[in-house]
């Protein structure tokens, strides 16, 4: 007998997380009393009712092979009941509620490759982007950093020995898919060189209104060239941002020789203690060098770790530069200051130093 | 390049294999023993190490049936070296709320998955989407029909509501002033419409979060950020506090001196709060989560308008709504929502964020095409430029008026 054909459902949005929720969480939800961490990566909240919710935080690379996937399912069908959850950072977190399974689930996790941390006073991953691995417009690729800095980074998800929390991000061009515009250091793709129109395909392909309006510094206007209507671009109010392409593919900027990362500092998301901020730039330009970025992972870790020394208790890395000051921050990290540092875009002058407030 | 097996050389990306953090090329590589799109990718990746350069076309519309979002064209640049990637489209699938799941839920993911696509996944995106990576025109309809029949669906993509996303909320935390996740949900069942169907000036994204440690970065990645607080006292054991001091815990310079409200005393082993100076930061109860909870009368701050730095400038949300109470079905809230989405789906222009938009029209106006009062609790101070657009002023004769009707 056929088969009939199954009506195309849309509009039904996700699955109802009750449907995924343990037991444990179910029986307990919105009736938690405290939590304690109680080694890198292993935490326990427990509840009113006294039932206990211990967490098993792994690395985890973001992207992953449905192998994988398959394997995480094993493990938490083999200690925790088939369920696990990810965290808003891209790490794995097994949810038990037998205390005697987290010590093996660890060790099978690191067998595995897998190092176990990422919770309190920490790095917890490196949120990134797709970079050459799935995206047009990247100047730089993101997982190859997002590795290369983990690795030599990594005993610092495997313990607590931070002062704060320490969130780094990746974005692999402006657009900062995942906005890394308030992380404690954010790697951001940038390029150096214009765009290179290609005046014969723009016509055809690209509405010039758009095109000219995508600019923040009014950098482009139309032109005709060679008979076509086009547009020129001014190369000294060109910042070098790629609106244009993203609005207009026959303007590209990704140049090799001249692509690479900036670093920035001081960023936070969390109200506790300091307001939220922005991060601000402390390295405007290293080249890109794969596959490992020596150069990038130098960087991020000399600023890990004179953060690390310098700070106080508690103090995110936006906190202890703004007690200690950017000049003495400048001098620690032994980073160079340059024009690049100081601001040009509209309002630039509420962030210079307009007091007297120096330190000799 | 390929050596005498015939098997893809990728020295470079080989050198990433090694070292403690889980590595992406190890998965790529996995994915590719059976999987020829994965075998490509692996191939153009390596092009790209040497080149130092993407290989990735500009965009292109593709999509299913009925739907304008969901799902991210992507064609190869060199498709005549790599033509398993020639198409590798990226499907947004729309995460549980707070990521959440069972392993037969994962499996059936990885069925539908392994058999349609690449095999490589991103888990998750920033927005929050199941990301699967790389699939080919052909295999949009039948990846979505089996995705729909095993009870999940497409996340939002281009000018539309974007997929919304929350913290862990009370399902784990102790410390979550209303219920992320149902909101989360709430809100992505009440909008389905709008987030399958780009039909705004650009993107719009709500993301929930339960305290204003804020775990899902909603104040600096949602146009709407959905903080909980409290505005009653800070519950205070104040046995737990005398076990904290008695472990050696150094609450005067830890948590007394670094409360930006200045509201707080320790004397002996009892801490006082003085709740009215209170900015509900979370540093206290972060450090002391025995001894300190957030207070009963529980809701939350709606902040809207953050943003990346393109075209004007990186935005952080700021208040629109000091203090509401989280009640399913949020209607205050959604009402809010159409009113916002009217004025700026009329007004905006095409790629304008509804925080740039605010920047241009100003705040004053948007308040008052919404229908919202203004109220100190939104700006950090009030203006220090003169440059004010009077609206009232008098007209001639209107002083002589005024007396004759007094």
């Amino acid at each position: 007998m056929a088969q009939a054909q199954q009506e195309r459902k849309t509009d039904i949005g996700p699955p109802h997380y009750e449907k995924h929720l343990p037991p444990v969480v179910k029986k307990n939800y919105g009736k938690w009393k405290y939590h304690e961490i109680l080694k890198p990566g292993v935490m326990v909240h427990v509840a009113e009712s006294g039932d206990k919710l211990f967490t098993v935080r792994a690395g985890s690379p973001r992207l992953m092979s449905t192998k994988t996937i398959r394997w995480y399912a094993e493990l938490a069908d083999k200690y925790c009941g088939g369920h696990l959850r990810f965290t808003s950072r891209n790490n794995v977190e097994f949810l038990l509620t037998e205390e005697g399974k987290i010590d093996p689930l660890i060790a099978e996790l690191k067998a595995n490759g897998f190092p176990v941390g990422g919770i309190g006073n920490a790095i917890s991953n490196i949120v990134h982007t797709q970079g050459w691995i799935h995206c047009h417009s990247a100047a730089t690729d993101a997982s190859g950093i997002v590795k290369s800095v983990m690795d030599e980074l990594e005993e610092y998800f495997s313990s607590t020995k931070l002062p704060g929390k320490l969130r780094i991000a990746l974005a692999c061009c402006l657009n900062m898919c995942g906005a890394v515009h308030c992380s404690d250091i954010a790697i951001l793709g940038v390029h150096r060189r214009p765009p290179k129109v290609d005046h014969s395909r723009l016509p055809k392909i690209c509405e010039i209104p758009s095109v000219v309006a995508s600019c923040p510094t009014a950098a482009i206007r139309p032109a005709t060239v060679d008979g076509a209507k086009s547009v020129e671009v001014d190369e000294d109010r060109c910042m070098f941002c790629a609106n244009c392409f993203t609005v207009c593919p026959s303007m590209p900027l990704n140049d090799p020789l001249n692509d690479g990362v900036s670093i920035w500092v001081g960023g936070k998301v969390s109200n506790a203690r300091h307001e939220p901020m922005f991060s601000k730039l402390a390295i405007p330009h290293i080249p890109n060098n794969p596959p490992r970025w020596p150069e990038v992972v130098d960087a991020v870790k000399n600023l890990v770790e004179v953060w690390a020394a310098n700070a106080r208790p508690h103090e995110r890395m936006g906190e202890w530069i703004e007690r200690i000051g950017w000049p003495r921050f400048f001098k620690l990290t032994g980073i160079e200051f340059t024009k690049y540092h100081i601001d040009d875009f509209k309002h630039a002058g509420l962030s210079y130093k307009r007091s007297a407030h120096l330190k000799y | 390049m390929a050596d005498d097996n015939g098997k893809r050389q990728t020295p470079k990306l080989d050198e990433l294999t090694t070292g403690p953090w889980p590595s992406f090329v190890r998965e790529i590589k996995q994915a590719a023993e059976t999987n020829k799109m994965s075998g490509d990718l692996l191939g153009q990746l390596e092009l790209s190490y040497e080149e130092k350069i993407g290989h990735w076309k500009h965009g292109g519309i593709v999509g299913v049936m009925g739907y304008g979002g969901g799902v991210i064209g992507r064609y190869s640049d060199v498709p005549d070296k790599f033509p398993e990637v020639a198409h590798f489209h990226t499907m947004r699938i729309n995460q549980p709320a707070a990521w959440f799941y069972t392993s037969d839920a994962l499996r059936k993911l990885c069925d539908i998955w392994e058999k349609h696509g690449s095999g490589l996944t991103n888990m998750h995106g920033s927005t929050g989407d199941i990301i699967f990576l790389g699939t080919v025109t052909d295999e949009l309809e039948p990846t979505f029909s089996e995705l729909t029949q095993a009870g999940f669906d497409l996340g939002g993509s281009g000018s539309d509501v974007r997929t919304p996303s929350c913290c862990v909320g009370p399902a784990r935390c102790e410390w979550a002033c209303y219920d992320t996740l149902n909101c989360a949900y709430d809100l992505t069942m009440s909008f389905q419409d709008e987030l399958h169907r780009p039909a705004f000036p650009y993107k719009f994204k709500f993301k929930c979060a339960g305290c204003p440690n804020d775990c899902v970065a909603s104040i600096a990645r949602a146009d709407m950020s959905i903080i909980g607080t409290w505005r009653d006292e800070i519950q205070v054991d104040q046995d737990a506090v005398a076990e904290y001091v008695d472990s050696g815990m150094d609450i005067q310079s830890d948590v007394v001196m670094n409360c930006p409200g200045k509201c707080m005393k320790l004397e002996g082993r009892k801490l006082h709060i003085d709740d009215k100076d209170c900015v509900h930061c979370m540093h206290c109860i972060n450090t002391m989560p025995k001894a300190l909870a957030p207070g009963k009368d529980r809701g939350a701050c709606i902040l809207l308008g953050s943003k990346a730095p393109i075209v004007e400038g990186a935005l952080l949300s700021s208040v629109l709504v000091p203090f509401i109470k989280m009640e399913p079905p949020y209607q205050e809230i959604k009402d809010l929502v159409e009113k916002m989405w009217d004025v700026w789906c009329e007004e905006g222009k095409s790629r304008e964020r509804i925080g740039e938009f605010i920047q241009r029209v100003g705040m004053g106006n948007f308040l008052e095409a919404i229908e919202v009062e203004p109220v100190p609790e939104m700006v950090a101070a009030p203006r220090d430029n003169p440059y004010i657009f009077f609206e009232e002023f008098y007209e001639e004769g209107d002083e002589e008026e005024e007396e004759e009707n007094e």
